[in-house]
């Protein structure tokens, strides 16, 4: 028993996400225990799946020491270019969503480049492409979304093999991605970048590379997101709105420094959970869902306060 | 003017000065010379009052100071003309000359008034041809000089501290700077000079003090010393560290540089043999650190040849250069030598991952690397602890490791043992020998001079980017420093 305490003791002080997941969970358990009947706890991980995505995503760009603001515009801009090239047609919904990928990689590659070559802080890049993307949705669709998705593009979103919803095998997918990226020599460089890119780039990484990429499987991992957010709900100028700094939000509160270098995905993806499961317990509390983003603004700078404690100690 | 007596600093338990004396008067051009890390900065620090000495005195103008920060100092007539200018380049000569202290009229700065007095002072020392109202942007090095003189002059210092004037200044201008040191002398402004070139020293100066090791050598009349006694005064010091035996005899020529230069370095030809060490020696920015990176490919050269092993290479970034077999340990182990955050592992392995990279980690490169740490003889908690944690030397090691994995057949070693303690700085410079007798050629940059005579096979000597000469191996500190300096023999 004393070893087991010990350990849980080292892994919170690893993970302290954990610590405070695991608190939350155990509030839940006692307020709702229904919301540990298989189906719920699914259907609960079915919904908390696009914000994960999203957060392993950009804890990409965050441990190489940047920041993506583009992700939230980029789901919406991929939704309702989706509902317009499908419109309703079957045949189109496989090639419609290879081509959301494509769009993804685009906009990422574009991010990555503009910060890395040509100096821009990816505050503002990302920004700007939010902006952009923004505009250019509202005027390819002339102010009001057009066309409407098939009942095989939203099964992704909405049904299950058996008791397994499509969303949280792909959820399970695209974490074990991120977390073998971060364990193969490219993670490693790519703390190293975010970590000291003088350094990195004086020891041979492809620093201008590395950062790319990072943009590249944020903005994918958005176009995958984005697959899911399309099948849970309506199409609308809404879906992606915000999502960015959830992700952020979800990123800081698993502890990954802003500035780079320090922190895991798997924290990363552990602070998206958290947030969804909190945001759940307000609800079952009775907490007006109108507070969803004075509460993450309270979190994100207590996240970022205590981490600057933390590393100044 | 100013009396120093027995002044006395340290720093984090390291003796930077101590029992200085030295004495200014109205009138005189004292100069400070000494090698680098001699104690000069900190000595005019503490003459600025930027420093508070631990032990000793300060008296100025008769009577015993103690200054609180440099606006004090100044405020008492003491002024210091750093090497690099505080100067706001937007803004006109008089704006900087009266910044902060804007004459006013009814709330509103005089622009008049202060363009007026500011344009008497440039008379008052000789540079009428400079307007008040120039972007000090827009000025050359000599004149933005200037105003930093005139803002000096305008809170009526009585002497100033010149540290290193001419290092930015192009020939011509240096006798220009003649020129007015003389004026201001003239008027009974003492200056203490601060300079790497003896010309300067003999040209200028009324007395010389040399500074070594932090202690005052001695105080000397300038007319009664020669160029060559005072560097025997500057470098006089026993060899005793121990040092592992030098190479019996040059292997192939590895790295040859033909004519080689790009914006800091001009003409540079050299050859690195295999099985032995070069030694880069020269005064701070003689264009040393720029050799080693240019041959990295971090500030490439845009001209000249370069060949390795006999094949003309060129490289343009680092990347390059580590893939044709060259590994660069920086001068700056924090900035550029270091991801303090991540483990000793991941540091050591740092490298290795760039240059080949894998999906997934491989036993036998993850052994590699932890042979390696062992073998330099990295001592840290464990390989998995944060290596800034690690002493200095340690870290040293842990940057040797990261490039001994990839076996490389040139390095260059930039100041390898700075802030290095004893022990551990003998471990390095036995590693380097190893490095060497094994057929790496190696390029090893030091200020320490005894560290680099006791350890280069053959030297070059640099001055203002260019080789100012090579040397064998055996050469004595003042061959060097006269090379270094300029001092002609």
């Amino acid at each position: 028993m004393s070893s087991l305490a010990l350990r849980a003791r080292k892994v919170s002080a690893r993970q302290p996400i954990l610590l405070i997941l695991l608190t939350l969970l155990f509030v839940l358990a006692v307020r709702q225990p229904e919301f540990y009947d298989p189906a719920s706890l699914l259907a609960f991980l079915k919904r908390a799946a696009p914000l994960v995505i999203l957060a392993a995503g950009q804890y990409f760009v965050i441990v190489a020491g940047d920041f993506d603001l583009s992700v939230g515009s980029l789901v919406t801009a991929e939704v309702v270019i989706a509902a317009r090239l499908i419109d309703g047609d079957p045949s189109m919904t496989w090639p419609v969503i290879a081509i959301m990928i494509g769009f993804g990689l685009v906009v990422g590659l574009a991010n990555g480049l503009i910060t890395t070559l040509l100096h821009v802080p990816s505050f503002i890049t990302t920004l700007g492409m939010y902006l952009i993307l923004v505009g250019a949705v509202y005027t390819w669709t002339g102010g009001s979304p057009r066309g409407a998705l098939t009942e095989q593009f939203r099964m992704l979103g909405r049904n299950s093999i058996g008791i397994v919803p499509y969303a949280v095998l792909i959820l399970a997918c695209v974490a074990t991605i991120a977390l073998l990226l971060m364990r193969s020599d490219f993670g490693k460089t790519l703390l190293a970048t975010g970590d000291n890119p003088r350094t990195a780039r004086l020891s041979g990484v492809p620093v201008v590379r590395a950062r790319v990429i990072a943009f590249i499987l944020s903005a994918v991992f958005a176009a995958v997101a984005a697959i899911l957010l399309g099948g849970f709900g309506g199409v609308s100028f809404q879906v992606g709105a915000g999502l960015e700094f959830s992700a952020i939000t979800a990123v800081v509160l698993g502890g990954v420094a802003l500035g780079g270098g320090r922190g895991t995905v798997t924290a990363a993806m552990l602070g998206a959970l958290t947030l969804e499961v909190l945001f759940t317990l307000l609800n079952v509390l009775g907490v007006s869902g109108a507070l969803k983003s004075a509460v993450q603004g309270l979190i994100i700078i207590a996240a970022v306060a205590i981490g600057a404690r933390r590393s100044r100690s | 003017m100013l009396q120093l007596r027995g002044v006395g600093k340290s720093f984090l338990g390291v003796q930077v000065l101590q029992d200085v004396d030295l004495e200014l008067a109205a009138g005189e051009v004292h100069a400070v010379v000494g090698e680098n890390g001699a104690g000069k900065s900190t000595l005019m620090k503490i003459a600025s009052g930027v420093y508070h000495p631990d032990a000793g005195t300060v008296r100025w103008l008769g009577r015993d100071v103690s200054f609180r920060d440099p606006r004090q100092a100044q405020a008492a007539g003491i002024g210091i003309i750093h090497q690099e200018f505080n100067l706001l380049a937007d803004r006109t000569v008089a704006q900087n000359v009266f910044l902060g202290r804007e004459p006013l009229r009814r709330g509103l700065v005089d622009t008049a008034a202060m363009n007026e007095r500011t344009a008497s002072l440039l008379a008052s020392i000789g540079e009428e041809s400079l307007s008040p109202q120039a972007i000090v942007g827009r000025l050359g090095v000599a004149q933005q000089q200037v105003t930093e003189i005139v803002k000096a002059l305008s809170l009526d210092a009585r002497m100033l501290i010149m540290d290193e004037p001419t290092a930015a200044l192009a020939d011509h201008e240096v006798e220009l700077l003649y020129g007015l040191v003389r004026r201001l002398k003239a008027r009974g402004m003492g200056i203490l000079y601060v300079s790497h070139r003896l010309k300067e020293v003999f040209d200028l100066t009324d007395r010389i003090t040399v500074l070594k090791d932090g202690r005052r050598v001695t105080t000397v009349d300038t007319s009664s010393i020669t160029a060559d006694g005072l560097v025997r005064h500057m470098v006089g010091r026993e060899l005793s560290h121990y040092y592992p035996p030098k190479s019996a005899e040059a292997g192939q020529e590895r790295l040859t540089l033909q004519g080689a230069g790009n914006n800091r370095l001009h003409d540079i030809s050299l050859a690195l043999h295999a099985g032995q060490v070069l030694g880069i020696c020269g005064l701070q920015g003689s264009g040393r650190s720029a050799l080693a990176r240019a041959i990295f490919g971090v500030d490439a050269f845009t001209r000249g040849n370069v060949h390795l092993d006999g094949a003309s290479i060129r490289l343009s970034s680092p990347r390059q250069a580590i893939r044709a077999g060259i590994a660069y340990i920086t001068e700056d182990r924090k900035a550029e030598g270091l991801t303090a955050q991540q483990s000793v592992l991941d540091n050591a392995m740092l490298a290795t991952r760039a240059l080949s990279p894998r999906w997934f980690a491989t036993a036998g490169r993850t052994l590699k690397a932890r042979e390696l740490l062992a073998a330099v003889e990295v001592h840290a908690a464990s390989e998995e602890q944060e290596v800034r944690y690690l002493s200095g030397g340690n870290q040293q090691k842990v940057i040797l490791a990261r490039w001994l994995a990839l076996t490389p057949r040139v390095l260059l070693f930039d100041e390898p043992t700075r802030g290095i303690d004893v022990g551990a700085k003998a471990a390095i410079h036995d590693l380097i020998r190893k490095l060497a007798s094994e057929g790496a050629a190696v390029l090893m940059i030091s200020s320490d001079l005894p560290e680099l005579l006791g350890m280069s096979d053959r030297l070059a000597v640099m001055r203002d980017g260019r080789i100012a000469g090579e040397l064998p191996g055996t050469a004595d500190e003042e061959t060097v420093m006269r090379l270094a300096t300029g001092a002609s023999s």
